[in-house]
């Protein structure tokens, strides 16, 4: 219409969208991630008198009861490195249940402020995964400790170590994303996840390491490798620990076949991201 | 050609739909899942909001209203983007905070510094600004000596400060404010809608959801009326006041004619039917406020009664009697009835009620009213307007005289003397 343009336009000022996984804003999103897993993690500190202490004793415990358990009974292994290698995958693990664990439920948890807040969606699990990783930093600390102590010397290898565990924690976000935005429609998550995680402790080498799976089998022992958290965890041995731990590309198979974790990691995320991302407008009615 | 925009709305709704899905739950017994696990739940959508359209300008209090579930909240909440919209656009033009509930997200474990800062943060500010403001929602809290607690140690009314201080830290230029915000006592209650009152002054634009049409009529310059998700008046809060109670009143009169009750007395008579008339002497639900209105009732004696009484009443919505009107009370003889007799009772009185919803009562009784004889409740609802309404339960008729000037005469208190 010719008028239609004469008309001065009228400035409605900028559409209110809905809620959404990040909302275009990442940092906000990062600044309330951080916010909120600040606070969670203090809280934890502080809840009681030994304050880290406690977190620190559920991977000690198990840790103490398998070294005992596995050295003293049953020997599965003669390493000499055996007890750091144990206690670096128990920590590893640990983080890796807590990320994915605590992530289940998560959204539920904090219904009060989906219900009544309007935020990126996509801070409630990451800030699951965040005060996971402020546990593992400190639980590292005390696997260095432990690896110095048995005299391992430090290496420039170490610093290897870091990519791999910022590939361990893309791979936990991934899963907290699937796995809170799944919860929110099935509750029978949560027991599944419960399940899963068991079997995963199992299978990702923590307790019989790679080399004496190897030695039954060579087959089974590549195949437990495609696990990310075990490729993660073997590593992470072999570079932080002794070299005598098989590397994951050796393990494997080659090059060809360390893809196979390498591409379960990333559809992991992309599919974590992509669900949580599509549930992300509803969450706040589906609760 | 480019044109020169001029401001629009603060707050543009086109057309909003929304709808919930909701499961239905009746197939998930165990036995079901387990046959068929991956079976689509079947969804029941529910309409919660049809094609609301509106637009709040900038400084105004703008009111909703509405009674429970008419899908007000789900409005506001979809305006604060909590709630994704079916269909239809929304605008803002400036910075929008929805206080839906006061202190979201506080934890009772830490102390007020870190639930402070993080509200600010869930609020939108930047933390360096929520840690800047910090010192002034305690000031503001007056909770200075007390920063150091943790929350759970607060008193619940300490708690409602705090949380109250940080959300009007917030500085928005529209503000969406639920109902649960002005709960609590009478005097925080007054500060709440203090700082409202203040903030409107301030030319900001105030969106408040309510059902109660009091504070509509207090604050709002202008106020909207939805009803089962659809707008049904929007305008002047007290023709929205009118509609709404319109609203209540048919609802409630259906409900009540459903409700068919047990009669309470010994049933010597019976009252078979009664009604309301205007002051044109037709029967009608609805009145007009200042009108002489005729109360009738007609009574069917099974036994012999002498002289009995009926008392009527009228019930507002809490079920205080506002009027009773009675032959005990005017010592009417009401004479002698036997049985087969019927009997037709009229009253007349002036209409002095508020606008609200009535409820007549009426008690046939002998013996000075002791030994109740029919009860005759929970049929008849009405409605009734004003022109003027004063916010009394009642509007009685009244006449003003004022003088002004030098040399009035003030008469002298009057001082009992006592009979010494």
């Amino acid at each position: 219409m010719a008028t239609a343009t004469l008309e001065p336009q009228v400035d409605r000022g900028e559409p209110i969208r809905g809620p959404s996984a990040v909302g275009g804003d990442f940092r906000r999103a990062l600044t309330l991630t951080i916010a909120i897993a600040r606070n969670d993690f203090k809280l934890r500190f502080f809840g009681s008198v030994l304050g880290y202490l406690w977190q620190l004793m559920r991977p000690l415990m198990l840790f103490g009861v398998l070294l005992v358990v596995f050295t003293q009974i049953v020997v599965v292994t003669d390493t000499e490195y055996f007890p750091v290698a144990l206690l670096l995958g128990i920590v590893l693990f640990t983080f890796f249940a807590e990320a994915t664990g605590n992530a289940v439920g998560c959204v539920m948890v904090r219904e009060n402020l989906v219900r009544k807040i309007h935020f990126p969606r996509l801070v409630i699990p990451m800030a699951v995964v965040m005060v996971a990783c402020f546990n593992l930093a400190l639980n590292l600390v005390v696997v260095v400790v432990f690896a110095l102590a048995f005299g391992i010397d430090p290496s420039w290898n170490w610093l290897g170590v870091i990519p791999l565990l910022l590939a361990l924690i893309v791979f936990a976000s991934g899963l907290a994303m699937l796995l809170s935005a799944l919860y929110v429609r099935y509750r029978d998550v949560e027991p599944i996840w419960d399940v899963m995680l068991q079997v995963t402790f199992y299978a990702s080498l923590i307790l019989v390491p790679y080399e004496a799976i190897r030695e039954k089998s060579e087959t089974l022992a590549s195949v437990l490798l495609a696990n990310p958290l075990a490729a993660v965890i073997q590593e992470t041995r072999h570079l932080l620990i002794d070299p005598s731990y098989v590397n994951v590309v050796r393990g494997i198979g080659g090059w060809a076949l360390v893809l196979v974790p390498g591409a379960l990691l990333v559809a992991t995320f992309a599919l974590g991201l992509r669900v949580f991302n599509r549930e992300a407008p509803r969450i706040a009615e589906e609760l | 050609m480019a044109t020169a925009s001029i401001p629009g709305p603060a707050l543009t709704v086109e057309h909003v739909s929304k709808s919930f899905r909701t499961p239905v739950e009746a197939q998930h017994t165990l036995k079901e899942r387990a046959l068929h696990p991956f079976k689509a739940r079947e969804l029941r959508a529910f309409a919660a909001l049809k094609d609301v359209s509106f637009t709040v300008a900038e400084g105004e209090f703008f009111g909703i209203v509405g009674r429970n579930g008419s899908g007000k909240s789900t409005l506001l909440k979809c305006l604060a983007g909590i709630y994704g919209i079916d269909e239809g656009q929304m605008f803002r033009r400036g910075r929008m905070a929805t206080f839906i509930e006061l202190g979201v997200g506080f934890n009772p474990d830490l102390a007020a510094y870190d639930n402070v800062v993080l509200n600010g943060i869930m609020m939108g500010l930047s933390p360096s600004e929520a840690k800047a403001r910090y010192e002034r929602v305690i000031a503001f809290a007056e909770l200075e000596e007390f920063q150091d607690l943790k929350l759970k140690n607060y008193s619940s009314g300490m708690h409602v400060r705090l949380a109250f201080s940080v959300a009007i830290q917030v500085d928005a230029d529209i503000l969406l404010i639920d109902e649960v915000l002005a709960v609590g006592d009478a005097a925080f209650q007054q500060k709440c809608f203090d700082v409202f009152n203040r903030m409107r002054d301030e030319g900001r634009t105030i969106l408040f959801v309510t059902h109660d049409m009091g504070t509509v009529n207090r604050f709002c310059h202008r106020a909207m009326l939805l009803d089962h998700g659809a707008m049904v008046a929007i305008g002047e809060p007290r023709m929205i006041g009118d509609r709404y109670l319109e609203l209540n009143f048919t609802e409630k009169a259906q409900t009540h004619r459903r409700a068919s009750t047990e009669r309470i007395g010994d049933g010597r008579a019976r009252i078979v039917d009664a009604w309301l008339e205007d002051h044109h002497g037709l029967r009608r639900t609805q009145f007009l406020s200042g009108t002489r209105n005729i109360f009738h009732a007609v009574v069917e004696f099974a036994e012999t009664v002498e002289d009995p009484s009926l008392t009527v009443a009228f019930r507002n919505e809490h079920g205080h009697n506002v009027v009773i009107v009675s032959t005990l009370v005017e010592h009417c003889e009401t004479g002698t009835f036997h049985p087969g007799d019927v009997a037709h009772f009229a009253v007349s009185f002036d209409n002095v009620f508020g606008p609200g919803r009535y409820e007549p009562l009426a008690n046939l009784a002998s013996g000075e009213g002791h030994e109740l004889i029919d009860r005759w409740e929970n049929q008849l609802s009405i409605m009734v307007r004003g022109l003027l309404a004063s916010g009394g339960f009642v509007d009685v008729p009244n006449r003003w005289t004022i003088e002004q000037g030098a040399g009035l005469e003030i008469p002298p208190p009057f001082i009992e003397k006592s009979p010494a």
